[in-house]
């Protein structure tokens, strides 16, 4: 997913809601919590077991004294559990990209938004060998004493959604009223609805199919190659010396282009050249396109992390939610119980609509109660960040059917 | 042609197809009748009330071009039903999970790939067989996936649209086909004979059919392919 700010042509830029404004969740700060130990270790899917496990998660909004208005929402690949509102000191947390601009989520998120913190009790943490605060390869391995790198074990949205599991428990929800999320945040809302059908009352599903395509594992495979052949790469065990920014940021322009499509890309660079009128005649940045990629590439080094993109991709190309039915999508949709929103966007490419609605006629198959909706949209598939007004039309009332059923 | 062989093939014209003898004298009554004072309109369209008596309680119900779900949500209030909604328009869309209606955004000339056969005890087609392109697609769909069928379709073989086509060489402009040619969603203009005849074709039979004129829903007769404005047919496939 890319930054929603940047993915905006200038104009059409939303204005950030301060942290005083009525519509803002206001100031928020990341909370953190063991949630497997020695004795209480996170089985994953690759076989191993993980000991300690911390995450990192942020909460907004009131929890009902019959804890049944909790929403969790699931963030993409290179997201956090900062979902909206602002950090009082973004500096401290060493997150400064976080001082000017609020949570990635607060178009949707806050009091009156299409996820009411006003209404709801809105939770988000942070995946598993994510960068951000929940235990990943910059942790320390308890036993050498030395960051993971490459050494953490491969994992999976699956076992994502199963640590999510432990923290809703530890929150003391029994039923989640709600998950959602775009993206592979939205394949996480795929398994939660699999992996703990009674969980959940509804599972909304935006931007995301119940597998990657081949085109999709392809870019991934590309994104790793350019990080694993960073001469500063050394097999992940950078730490402490130079990071492979160049092979980061050429793995976050791959994923750029998977985020924009031809038409948003035509519409917000065209052709034109950058601060200049005529071709250079060198090989320095001619195209505002290819200015605005370098931009994005130089930035991410500044707040990500090489090897979690190397896990974060790998869940992504793994997860198939057919595994749960042996292969077969239509079985696996049994496990199903809840109720599902499920919406792609026209111009996205990254997850095509006909991908997305093969998990829609999964669960019709299984006769359970679906809404889909294809949105017409030229963002490609950073549309799930920008279509606010269509998806905000549709979610407070679809949540409102569900809280009320 | 001179005017006599004109006015030869028109009189050999309305004595092979009495049909036409036959509106013009029905007009006259009608247009008699269209004088007096008519009963105030009902607020509900007269196929919901129609359908919500058809629908046991409990039952499932596919409601295909289903528009804002308006029948689905008095369903699912009224007789409990499991209701899934279908519909291409977004702000119908929208409108359905306004009334926590469970709808689909989807194009019927692509098929109901997903529902699972005779998943649904009744699927619905009201006032959108006319707007698909691939009608036969839809209804043998609906045939495998449900149950029973229920399909309502303006009847094109009213006497208002043969006589505005007769008399005028016009398309016909009518209240309940009030589009222009060129602008109609009324692709596949079909009228009650034809519908019969089709089911036939297609294995269907007829469980029930209602006749809708002049305000009144009745069971349907011969001459309604005439008299009715629209249709509402329960079918099923062959056991």
């Amino acid at each position: 997913m890319s930054d929603p700010l940047n993915a905006l042509p200038g104009k059409a830029r939303r204005q950030d809601d301060p942290p005083d404004s009525p519509r803002s969740a206001g100031y928020s700060e990341p909370l953190r919590v063991r949630l497997a130990d020695r004795d209480n270790p996170l089985p994953l899917d690759c076989g191993r077991e993980l000991w300690p496990v911390d995450v990192e998660y942020e909460v907004f909004g009131e929890l009902s004294p019959s804890r049944d208005n909790a929403i969790l929402v699931l963030h993409a690949l290179s997201g956090d559990a900062h979902v909206a509102g602002w950090y009082k000191d973004a500096e401290a947390l060493g997150r400064p990209w976080y001082s000017k601009r609020p949570g990635w989520w607060d178009t949707m998120v806050g009091p009156g938004k299409a996820f009411d913190t006003s209404r709801y009790c809105v939770i988000c943490s942070n995946v598993l060998g994510s960068c951000y605060g929940t235990t990943g390869p910059l942790s320390i391995d308890p036993r050498t004493g030395k960051p993971y790198g490459l050494k953490f074990p491969v994992v999976t949205v699956g076992d994502w959604v199963r640590l999510q599991e432990r923290l809703v428990t530890h929150l003391g929800i029994q039923k989640l009223l709600a998950v959602a999320g775009g993206s592979i945040g939205g394949q996480q809302a795929i398994e939660w609805g699999l992996a703990f059908p009674d969980r959940l009352k509804c599972s909304i599903v935006l931007a995301a199919s119940p597998v990657l395509s081949a085109q999709g594992l392809a870019f991934n495979a590309v994104a790793r190659h350019a990080i694993r052949t960073d001469p500063n790469f050394r097999d992940g065990l950078y730490n402490g010396g130079a990071t492979p920014d160049k092979g980061l940021g050429v793995a976050r322009m791959i994923g750029h282009i998977t985020y924009l499509s031809e038409v948003s890309m035509s519409r917000k660079f065209g052709r034109r050249l950058r601060n200049r009128h005529e071709p250079g005649f060198t090989f320095d940045v001619d195209f505002e396109v290819e200015s605005y990629l370098i931009h994005q590439a130089r930035s991410f080094g500044e707040r990500f992390d090489a090897n979690s993109y190397l896990y974060m991709t790998k869940a992504m190309d793994y997860y198939d939610a057919s595994a749960w039915g042996d292969g077969d999508l239509a079985r696996a949709a049994q496990r199903a119980k809840c109720a599902w929103l499920v919406a792609s966007f026209s111009s996205d490419w990254l997850y095509p609509p006909a991908q997305c609605r093969e998990w829609v006629a999964a669960l019709c198959a299984n006769r359970l109660p679906v809404t889909y909706v294809n949105i017409e949209s030229s963002y490609g598939h950073d549309a799930f960040l920008l279509e606010v007004d269509t998806l905000s039309r549709l979610i407070p009332d679809f949540l409102r059917g569900v809280a009320t059923r | 042609m001179s005017a006599a062989d004109y006015r030869e093939a028109l009189q050999s014209l309305l004595e092979t197809r009495p049909m036409i003898g036959e509106a013009l004298a029905a007009l006259a009554m009608l247009e008699a009748r269209d004088q007096q004072p008519t009963a105030q309109p009902s607020q509900e369209r007269w196929d919901h009330a129609l359908i919500r008596g058809l629908v046991p309680d409990g039952a499932s119900v596919l409601d295909l071009g289903c528009g804002g779900g308006e029948l689905l949500a008095d369903l699912r209030d009224s007789k409990g039903a499991f209701v899934q909604g279908v519909e291409r328009d977004l702000e119908s869309v929208i409108q359905c999970v306004s009334r926590g209606v469970p709808v689909i955004q989807a194009d019927l000339d692509a098929g109901l790939a997903g529902f699972g056969d005779l998943s649904f005890d009744y699927v619905v087609l009201e006032e959108t067989l006319q707007t698909v392109y691939r009608p036969g697609l839809v209804l043998t769909e609906m045939m495998r996936v449900g149950r029973r069928c229920i399909v309502s379709f303006p009847n094109f073989g009213h006497w208002r649209v043969r006589l505005q086509l007769y008399a005028d060489g016009r398309m016909p402009v009518t209240p309940m086909l009030p589009y222009t040619w060129h602008s109609t969603p009324n692709i596949r203009l079909v009228t009650i004979r034809d519908f019969t005849e089709w089911c036939d074709e297609l294995g269907a039979t007829v469980e029930a059919a209602y006749a809708y004129a002049d305000g009144i829903c009745r069971p349907l007769v011969a001459v309604d392919n005439l008299l009715a404005e629209e249709a509402l047919f329960v079918i099923s496939r062959h056991a």
